[in-house]
């Protein structure tokens, strides 16, 4: 059995991160500079393959052949280290998003390898979700802050040093965030959160429940007053985290030229930058998981789903938490466009002042909600 | 100087959380992508196939070139005032002396190597400002390309490729001597 | 302005008004020196402190005032400070050539002088060729200097130019372009005065008056390249340095020229790496305001081909370029396997004081006797050039103990020839070109050190070649033969992997000792003004640009003995 468990995860390990989110992460760029450019009443790149769709590509070429410096003043070994500290965690976290229910193998293939177990469709189906989450992707922050340190050059350095502190301050916050909802849920495991959504509602649309596909709980739409200030607050904190205007002071270039990534060039310096892009992808994954019913229809078109299904509609759960997530980063590309940046203590102010007071708040009025509706 | 207080605007609590402005902000950007898709919007040229080259302005600066003049003397004396303006320093210049079986061995000074450095060059035209023999002058070329740093030094040859010959200029070296 | 020198003779004080202000001068000192010590500077083209005063540019005009005399038995009038009152004079005088007298009154910025001025600018505009562009004056010239301040900025003058001779061949050193000339006659003067070699001369005088050499001679004595320094336009400009680079881009960099014992004060010209030009600098102890032209042109040795620019060590019958680490190991690995009676050094008298200590140092530590250095006898000029061609004869002797430079010498040759002396350190010198020494002597020795600047003989029969400083490109102090101690200051960077001949010094201290606290040439100072008595209290900041007299050695230089001459006689008044 065990053999099994190994080459499944493998296999899911290799879809997900290298055929779902490392090509994401490459289009979301694209899409990035093609919404941008709309907003900015330009066409954005339209010239490498139809509609320039090939334009990742080529870019991730010029990356890879691009001449690799190593500043003679860097500490060598951390310099090194620190792209590979920012990818990494981004990547890990996906691993405990659920990305559908569990797959049942079509009989031939079932007889060919002589079981009948079904595959959970999530890589490492764990009890305790969010925490793994928020553990792995507060060690991003190391990666940056080696960066900055690393380079031995002054903006790096700023960069470097107010990315870590950023970070830090609004992990409280999402850690905050999302207490609200394990107390409604009263669960860790996010492929449970995921299933009692599809079932009762999502988080954030609750108007359904188990058997009516419309249907008004006094319960669940008071609860939903609470889980929105959650929603908000974890939003503007998950775009601190990823680094993302109007929080980027890491890198801001009017000031500090690039920030934590001055120094990097060529395939490191996309390593940077295909962490930034991925966290941002992992975090709308979780935001999606949370609050939208990951990979659920609404109306509970997807409660007869959560038993085992075919590959067919697993492939079809997959795409549908896939089109939400796009519809997330494409939120994230937009606000980057419209809002200008914060500057740093106001970053501070609304990050400690703010987020964090309204969290507790939060906490204790889904407590007192929760009490009320017993 | 006079300091001028800036009185800060009073905000109601709606308009401190900031929430409204945002999402105005996100409705005004969503309405340029709606009026691109739309057509309404003038979009920008499509730089190689369309090109803004008929409408340059006169006072357009591009890159500097050295001129000749109608006798096809070089204008320039290596006077080294450009090289000494020059804030980004692009240009360096050798001079050397003009010998003596030259049809103009009067003007004595010419310059033997001139360089610039179209990778540093911000095309500022201090250069033509300065000259005192109206010998340097900022050309409409802009698409300045090359594949090495090599290839984007401009030298002597190519200034003066260039530059080309301009006409009706002050010729004081032509008086005799 | 009291002379406080107490040698000199008592010279009587006389009051003098300038631009409102009460001074003191001694008897004799002439009106544009006076403005010029009060910081009131008189434009001046013809007017030079080392030259007579014949007065024909007339920039210097201003306006002039003496007490009225007082009637018989009147007492003259007084303002309210008690100061006599001045009537000034209805017209200027010049002040280059008129002497300064009691309760006289100067005015250099009242409207008649500033009127003077502009006159006189206009006049000497009229037929200045436009060539700024081409001239290599151009940003040195007093000519564009005064324009800016005293210039009309543009010409009434609308007849023809008056056309001269242009890019006149008149010496082998200097170019006349007659068309700049503004007929101020110092370069005449100063042929006649300070050189003996009157070939300069004004032709067609009137308003053709063009400057010529005398037919059939040339402009060629070894101080011709000071008429270009001193020509206040582009008249005079040096064939070396013409179109080399302008004026603007250089740095200048205030050394000593190491060409002979007078240790010439110079001013270093160099830009990015590269030194385009030296001109003498005025000290009134060793050069006055001049240097001779063999002494000038000799840095072009500094961008030879033949300098040496990485450490090389001998392999078979070749040399090989090596790391100084790997050069430096090859010293004490080589010198301890021998006595120190068969080790010989021979150092030069080329060498800063800092080098030289640094050698004695090095000599101490290997308990070497055998220490000399080449001495370079020639003829004085009668001039500047001193017989002594060393420029630090007086720093080796009392830095290095060397009483008499080159007694050992013969000894140590001997000692060579004979296989006596097995390993020789030789810095800076080229024993086969400056000791006439044979290069097979050279070949008998199991051991030869080379620290020189440029290939030569005695470096292609080392084992180790250690690249070293040359003159413009390191900082240290020398004693001329005078006695006066004066510094050297590095004006352009060592090329390649070559090293100041100090460190090098330092490092070879080092392999055989371990620290020394040596960081800078200025610790070598220190160390050497703690050892010799000569030296206590001194550093080569205190030195200064003029330098310092350290030592009375009674030698004197020829040609300041006449200015002070003509001095004492009011000639001249710098």
């Amino acid at each position: 059995m065990d053999w099994f468990l190994i080459i499944t995860t493998l296999i899911k390990i290799v879809v997900v991160v290298f055929l779902a989110i490392l090509p994401s992460v490459a289009y979301s760029v694209y899409f990035e500079r093609r919404v941008s450019a709309w907003i900015q009443d330009r066409l954005g790149p339209n010239r490498v393959g139809p509609l320039g769709l090939l334009q990742p590509i080529a870019d991730g070429l010029k990356f890879l052949l691009k001449e690799d410096v190593t500043p003679g003043h860097v500490n060598k070994f951390y310099f090194w280290l620190a792209p590979a500290l920012v990818l990494v965690p981004a990547l890990v976290t996906c691993a405990v998003l659920p990305f559908g229910s569990e797959m049942q193998l079509p009989l031939w293939l079932q007889d060919l390898i002589g079981t009948k177990a079904n595959i959970p469709m999530v890589i490492a189906d764990l009890d305790t979700g969010p925490l793994f989450i928020f553990a792995i992707s507060s060690l991003g922050v190391y990666g940056i802050v080696l960066a900055g340190w690393a380079s031995n050059s002054k903006y790096p350095f700023l960069g470097g040093v107010r990315s870590s502190s950023q970070m830090i301050s609004y992990e409280i916050a999402l850690g905050l965030s999302i207490v609200p909802l394990l107390m409604i849920y009263g669960d860790l495991h996010l492929g449970k959160i995921v299933a009692a959504q599809a079932k009762e509602g999502w988080s954030l649309l609750p108007f359904w429940t188990e058997g009516h596909a419309f249907a008004f709980d006094l319960k669940k739409i008071a609860l939903a007053v609470p889980v929105g200030i959650s929603f908000i607050v974890f939003m503007t904190a998950i775009f601190a985290e990823t680094n993302r205007v109007p929080f980027d002071l890491a890198e801001c270039e009017t000031e500090l030229v690039g920030g934590y990534h001055t120094e990097y060039s060529s395939m490191k310096f996309a390593l940077f930058f295909l962490g930034e892009y991925a966290a941002m992808i992992v975090g709308s994954c979780f935001a999606v998981t949370l609050f939208f019913g990951g990979w659920t229809l609404p109306f509970g078109l997807s409660a007869q789903q959560l038993g085992a299904v075919g590959p067919g509609i697993a492939l079809f759960q997959f795409l549908t938490l896939f089109i939400k997530v796009f519809l997330f980063v494409l939120f994230f590309i937009w606000v980057r466009w419209t809002l200008p940046r914060f500057r740093y203590d106001q970053l501070m102010r609304l990050g400690w002042v703010w987020l964090f007071e309204i969290a507790l708040v939060n906490i204790i009025l889904t407590a007192g909600l929760l009490i009320a509706f017993r | 100087m006079a300091t001028k207080l800036v009185e800060r605007p009073k905000l109601n609590f709606f308009e401190k959380i900031y929430l409204s402005s945002i999402l105005h902000g996100l409705a005004l950007t969503f309405g340029h992508i709606v009026r691109l898709f739309r057509g309404k919007t003038k979009v920008v040229m499509q730089y190689p196939e369309e090109k803004w080259d008929s409408n340059l302005p006169e006072y357009y600066r591009g890159a500097p070139a050295l001129v000749t003049d109608e006798h096809g003397r070089e204008r320039c004396v290596a006077c080294q005032l450009c090289e000494f303006i020059c804030p980004p320093r692009a240009i360096t210049i050798t001079p050397e002396e003009i010998p003596n079986n030259d049809p103009w061995a009067k003007v004595e000074k010419r310059p033997k190597a001139f360089e610039i450095d179209m990778i540093r060059c911000i095309y500022c035209g201090m250069c033509e400002e300065v000259c005192p023999e109206q010998a340097i002058f900022l050309r409409k070329d802009y698409a300045i390309t090359g594949e090495s740093r090599a290839e984007m030094v401009h030298d002597k040859r190519k200034l003066y490729e260039i530059g080309g010959v301009r006409t009706g200029l002050v010729n004081k070296w032509n008086e005799l001597k | 302005m009291a002379d406080t020198d107490p040698n000199k003779p008592a010279v009587p004080l006389l009051n003098v008004q300038i631009d409102g202000e009460w001074y003191q001068f001694p008897k004799g000192t002439r009106m544009i020196e006076a403005c010029k010590q009060v910081g009131r500077e008189v434009p001046h083209y013809c007017y030079h402190p080392k030259l007579t005063s014949p007065g024909n540019c007339r920039m210097c005009l201003v306006e002039m005032g003496m007490p009225p005399r007082p009637k018989p038995g009147e007492e003259a009038p007084l303002d309210a400070e008690g100061k006599p009152v001045i009537q000034w004079m209805p017209r200027p005088v010049i002040a280059c050539a008129n002497t300064v007298a009691d309760n006289m009154g100067i005015r250099t910025d009242s409207n008649l002088t500033r009127l003077c001025r502009e006159g006189v600018m206009e006049f000497l505009l009229i037929n200045h060729p436009l060539d700024c562009p081409i001239c290599d004056q151009a940003g040195e010239c007093r000519l564009q200097e005064f324009s800016v301040e005293h210039g009309s900025g543009m010409s009434r003058f609308r007849e023809e130019k008056v056309k001269k001779p242009k890019n006149v061949d008149i010496g082998p050193r200097i170019r006349l372009d007659d068309e700049r000339c503004i007929m101020c006659s110092r370069c005449i003067r100063f042929c006649e005065e300070i050189v003996d070699d009157k070939v300069l001369g004004f032709t067609e005088r009137g308003s053709h008056t063009t400057l010529a050499v005398h037919p059939g001679k040339r402009l060629e004595n070894n101080y011709s390249l000071n008429t270009a320094d001193i020509c206040p336009v582009g008249a005079l400009t040096s064939n070396d340095f013409r179109f080399q680079m302008r004026v603007w881009f250089l740095k200048e960099t205030e050394s000593i020229n190491v060409d002979c014992g007078t240790g010439i004060n110079v001013t270093i010209h160099s830009r990015e790496g590269k030194v385009y030009r030296v001109t003498p600098r005025e000290n009134n102890e060793v050069n006055s305001c001049w240097m001779p032209d063999s002494h000038r042109l000799s840095f072009h040795s500094i961008e030879s081909p033949d300098r040496l620019t990485d450490p090389m060590v001998r392999v078979g019958a070749t040399h090989r370029q090596a790391r100084w680490k790997d050069a430096y190991a090859q010293i004490p690995e080589a010198l301890s396997k021998l006595d120190a009676s068969q080790i010989a050094i021979v150092a030069s008298a080329r060498m800063t004081n800092e080098e030289l200590f640094s050698v004695k140092r090095l000599a101490g530590l290997l308990k070497v006797a055998a220490l000399d250095v080449v001495p370079r006898m020639g003829e004085s000029d009668g001039y500047l050039i001193a017989a002594d061609r060393n420029p630090n004869t007086t720093g080796a002797q009392l830095v290095l103990g060397v009483q008499q430079p080159g007694s050992q010498l013969a000894s140590i040759r001997a000692g060579v020839e004979a296989g006596s002396i097995k390993a020789l350190l030789v810095f800076g010198e080229d024993l086969t070109e400056a000791a006439g020494w044979p290069e097979e002597s050279l070949k008998k020795l199991k051991f030869l050190l080379a620290v020189h600047t440029h290939a030569n003989p005695t470096a292609a029969a080392a084992d180790v070649v250690l690249p070293s400083a040359a003159w413009a490109e390191k900082r240290g102090s020398m004693i001329n033969v005078t006695g006066r101690l004066q510094r050297l200051s590095a004006a352009i960077p060592v090329p390649g992997q070559a090293r100041d001949d100090w460190e090098i010094l330092r490092d070879l201290t080092l392999g055989l000792t371990g620290s020394n606290g040596v960081h800078g040439v200025d610790d070598v100072f220190r160390l050497m003004a703690a050892a010799i008595p000569a030296f206590n209290g001194l550093s080569l900041q205190k030195i200064g640009n003029q330098g310092i007299a350290l030592l009375e050695t009674g030698v004197r230089i020829p040609l300041l003995e006449r200015e002070r001459e003509r001095r004492a006689k009011g000639m001249i008044n710098g």
